[in-house]
Parts: structure tokens; sequence; C-alpha cells
């Protein structure tokens, strides 16, 4: 029997990770995502599924832990927000690097810098396009709800554990901290030893035996041998990119202009939808729910009907590149965007929508 | 007498562990990662623990010690080791688990992680080796580097004025209720030798113990790095390092 909870969208991440098997989490405290290890440490998982809980000295030791987990073939994650997962990406790109399994959650806030503690979507770039040093990908996940808190939770972990690749759910400020209600996902025991085995006995550190050894690592020193690494990572972002492409398009058959916009904002895209109906304009929205993959096909497919399209995101224009891209200029592309932890209306949305294409 | 003769059972007198590879050592002659690598190896082999021990290498010259000792390993990032060890060991509390660090990794860039996970008591080996230079990377000033010491980044001698003092880093660690075995030793004589591998075997026994964080350091050379050859780095170590980390146990609880 599923169970239908009133929840915080932070705290959601803490109960999913619990109930999905999740063997452990390391985190580091920072507005506006704290409630996930206060939810978790209140909860006492360890207790319950035997799920270590630990806050780490700083998040650079909270993602190496994480390294250190999913070396053992174990499913863990850990959770920050924009300035903390800057410092996060160097053991994310050592984790791309060696292929290893785990999720990433960042609840957005404002930057650059310190920046504010209020909603933003300006970590766009260091979330789709790697982030650290080198060529990488991590599967980036955005719940524009409570519900999607955690359903992609769940799913991070199934893809990052089907490609070895680090998975990220990017939500915003508005994101983690409303409440809605949200039905949770039944119990899956943790993995047991065996299980571990079975699905990454391949690799991961078990401990030696009638095996050769299983060494973790990124580094090779010959550049012939590294180039031939990078090519079977890009193969398998080719791979993702032709496989988990996610999206939802709402109001698109007869529409003249579409929104493109994912998370938090995209919910207010639809009453920005609505009050432009209402005065004759006919939009729709496509919602990128993977970011990377991005769904180029789906907004390439568009260009034949519509007449523009208007990148809506908390952030000086990041996401609009990658619309753009998918375009190839054959209608016009804006961007419209609150930056700073500013929220934008619903109405001053139709009012940019009107103001950059002269409708 | 032929050579057949001579290869017996019973004339054996030395035999390298069976846990260190074949595998060609990268390390300038001379050098001490070497040997305590063969301590580990043997001291893994005697405790009769390969299948249950995961190595954590650092960045620096001993990155690639999973090449020479037949275990599971994961290569950290520079300095988080501990953090490394740290997962490991809280998922696998049944497994043995230490990290291998030299004083660059451990001392500088890794300061908070090795504070952090020996103040929180982490049931993990630490071996710490303190050449007092950065060796991968050619020879640059380390935290550990004595004064008046030239490096490639110290070429007047490391002047505390401009590069602060040398930091003794197991003398801190040793103050932290974390840590149950904490002790400093060399390998630059037969007796010396056999002293850290009592202290490795002793770590590594601790982990059973559920006590804390057992940090075993070895005070080495780096004759490449510091220009000399192997014999007058030892002498070296002996007549300037001792003096600022004199050799001896400081905590075993």
């Amino acid at each position: 029997m599923a169970e239908v909870k009133l929840m915080k969208g932070n705290e959601v991440i803490a109960e999913t990770a619990i109930r999905c098997g999740c063997d452990g989490y390391f985190g580091y405290p920072i507005t506006p995502q704290s409630e996930v290890m206060e939810t978790l440490m209140l909860r006492k998982p360890w207790e319950e599924t035997g799920m270590v809980v630990l806050q780490a000295e700083s998040e650079v030791a909270a993602i190496n832990m994480v390294y250190g987990g999913a070396s053992c073939g174990k499913k863990v994650m850990t959770s920050s927000s924009s300035p903390g997962i800057s410092l996060k990406q160097e053991g994310i790109t050592y984790i791309a690097g060696s292929e290893l399994p785990c999720l990433v959650v960042d609840v957005m806030r404002g930057g650059p810098g310190l920046g504010t503690i209020q909603p933003s979507q300006s970590d766009y770039f260091q979330a789709t396009k790697g982030g650290g040093h080198g060529d990488y990908h991590l599967i980036v996940l955005a719940p524009a709800s409570v519900q999607e808190m955690s359903d992609f939770v769940v799913l991070g972990f199934d893809l990052a554990f089907k490609y070895r690749n680090p998975a990220m759910v990017l939500a915003d400020g508005v994101i983690g901290q409303m409440m809605e209600k949200v039905v949770l996902p039944d119990y899956t025991p943790r993995r047991t030893e065996e299980e571990i085995e079975k699905q990454c006995g391949d690799w991961a550190l078990t401990g030696k035996k009638n095996r050769n050894r299983h060494v973790i690592t990124s580094l090779e020193l010959e550049a012939p041998r590294q180039e031939v690494f990078n090519e079977k990572l890009q193969r398998k972002y080719r791979e993702i990119e032709a496989n988990e492409v996610r999206y939802e398009m709402i109001n698109c058959e007869d529409a003249e202009y579409i929104f493109v916009a994912y998370g938090s904002t995209a919910r207010i895209c639809q009453k920005s939808i609505q009050l432009a109906r209402e005065a004759g304009i006919k939009v729709g929205l496509l919602r990128p729910i993977t970011l990377y993959p991005f769904p180029m096909k789906p907004i390439s497919d568009l260009c034949g009907r519509v007449k523009g399209f208007l990148s809506v995101e908390m952030s000086a224009g990041q996401m609009v590149e990658d619309v753009r891209l998918a375009v190839e200029g054959r209608v016009k592309v804006e961007h419209y965007g609150r930056m700073g932890g500013v929220v934008p209306t619903p109405e001053e949305i139709v009012v940019a929508l009107r103001e950059k294409f002269s409708i | 007498m032929e050579l057949t003769d001579i290869i017996k059972e019973e004339n054996l007198v030395l035999k390298k562990s069976g846990l260190l590879t074949d595998n060609v050592m990268h390390y300038c002659p001379g050098c001490t990662h070497g040997v305590v690598h063969k301590l580990i190896a043997e001291v893994i082999e005697e405790l009769g623990i390969q299948d249950q021990t995961i190595g954590v290498s650092p960045v620096g010259c001993s990155v690639f010690a999973y090449n020479y000792i037949d275990i599971d390993w994961a290569e950290a990032a520079h300095g988080r080791a501990p953090a490394v060890a740290t997962a490991i060991n809280r998922l696998h509390p049944e497994k043995y688990v230490f990290t291998y660090q030299g004083d660059g990794d451990l001392a500088s860039i890794g300061c908070a992680e090795i504070m952090h996970a020996c103040n929180r008591g982490e049931n993990i080996v630490v071996i710490f080796i303190n050449n007092a230079i950065y060796g991968m990377t050619g020879g640059q000033m380390a935290p550990t580097t004595l004064l008046g010491q030239v490096t490639a980044t110290t070429p007047y001698g490391r002047d505390a004025k401009l590069n602060g003092f040398p930091m003794k880093i197991t003398e801190l660690l040793a103050q932290l209720d974390g840590t149950c075995y904490v002790t400093r030793q060399s390998a630059d004589t037969p007796a010396a030798v056999r002293k850290t591998k009592n202290a490795i075997k002793k770590a590594f026994q601790n982990t059973r113990l559920q006590k804390g964080v057992s940090f075993v350091e070895v005070v080495g050379t780096c004759n490449s790095g510091w220009k000399m050859t192997p014999v007058d780095a030892n002498k070296w170590m002996r007549d300037n390092m001792f003096a600022k980390y004199p050799l001896g146990d400081m905590k075993d609880i």
C-alpha cells in the first residue's frame, strides 16, 4: 500500500533514499538543503536498514566519501547546494573518471560566490557540461515537484548503476523547500553482499579472493591508453543520449510559441501559458526532465511548426544555449530569466514573451 | 656444485612476500617507499588478511602503490584518502582499511581530511611517509621540509619568514581522542626496518579492536629530491630529520 504524505522536497530526498535501499549518505550542511541530512539523522536509518549517514568535515570530504563507498559497489549519495557543488566538482570528476555510480543532489541557490540562499538555476552549466575538469557528463534529472524529488532519487540511482556513471538530481531552492503531497515508494531492502557481488562483482572493492585485484582509479600515464578510455566514455555518453532523454510537453499541439523551462520555472510557466492563452497567444511548454541528455530532437522537431522558443530560467541564460543548438537558427530563440534568487512571476514571463517576439 | 644444488627449500633465507607483485617498481634506488611497501605486504600476508584488506593510495610518488601489493585498492584524489577510507570502513566495518600517504598529500592538501578522520576515530590504519619533500612533482617544498632545506621551491633554503615552519603533524594527530596508536619510525637500518614492521603489524591488529585510527609515520629519504646518494641521504636524515622528528611511540592506548 503506497504511503501518501505532505512533505518538503528536501525531506523527501532523505525519506526516499532510506526506502530505496541506499547504503550511505555523506553530507555537509548548506542552505537551502540542510533538511536532507537533518531528516536522515532524525530517522536513524542505521537502526532500520543499516544505511550509513555521516556528516563530513567539508563538501570535499563528503564527495570523496561517496567515491570510497561507490568504489565498493555500494549505493551512496550526497547532497548540497551550489557553492558546495562547486567544492564537490573535484570528487565528481574522479567518480566519472573511475566510472563509479552515485547520486549527487544539488538544490540550487543564487551565485556566483557565496551569492544568496534563495532559489536559482544558475548551476545548469556546472551540472550538464561536466563541471569539473576533463571530458565527462553527469546524468542530470530536473524535478519540478516534490513527487519528482522522490521519483528521481530512485531513477537517478538506477541510471547511475546502469551506466556506471554519477547521476545528479538538479533541483532548486523552491522545489527543495516547498511542501506538496507525495506518494512515497515502498521499501526496497538494501542489496546483500551477494547481490552487490552479482551486480558489481567485476569491478567493486570487496576484498581480493580467488580473482585478480580490483583497482579503482582514474589515472593513466600513457596518453594513447587514456585516449582509448576517453573514447569509451564518449561511447557511453552517446548511448545515454540515445536512450535516456526524458521530457514533458504541455499544450504544444497548437502552440505557436514554446516555453522551454525546467524545475520550478516550468511550474510557473504553466500559469503563464494559461494567462497567455486567455489573451489569445497560443503557447506551450517543453519541460526537459533530463538536462543531460538534453531533449535536442523534440525541440528540433517543433521548429517546423512554431514561431519561436522562449527559454525561461532563473539564470542569465544557460539552458538557452542548448535550445539554440537544437534549433540551429531555424526560428527565433530568446531567453528570459531572473537572477540572484528572484523567482519570476507568471505575469512577467508573459510580458517578456510579448516583448521579445513583438506579439 | 650446480645451481640446482643450492636452490633448495632448506637453503632459503629470504623470500619475497607473495603479496608483492612482479611489477618493476618505479621508485628511485634508495627510496624508502619500496621498503615500506614490502613491510605492508609481509604484514598482510602474515596476518592472513589479503581478502579482507582494502588499500587507499594517494597522489604523489606512491600513487601507484596499487601496482605492487596484490590487494583491492582505491586510488584517491590528492589528500582525500582518509575520506575515501572513512566510507569504505563505515560500509565494510569487517574489513581492514588503510591509507598510504606522503607528506604533501597528508600534511598539506589533505590536512583537513586526516585531522577529521583521526578525530572521528575511524577504524583505519594510516601509513604516513615523511621525506620532507614533494617527490613526484620534482622536489618542491613540503609542510615537513626542514628550515634551511633546499628544494625546487625553496632554492635558497626554507625560510620561516617566507615559508613558515616544518609541521609536526603526527604530534598534532596524537592529541586527538580518535587516535589509539601514534608512532614515528624509520627504515634506515635493519633494526629500524624490523621496528617499523612491528609498528605496522600492531596498527593492522588494532583494527580488530575497534579503538580508532592507528597512525604510523615513517621518516624516509628522497635521495633524488634531496640530490644525494642513498647513503648520504640516510646520513642526512639521521643528522637532521630525527632532531625535528624524533622516533618512537607518541600514543599507545
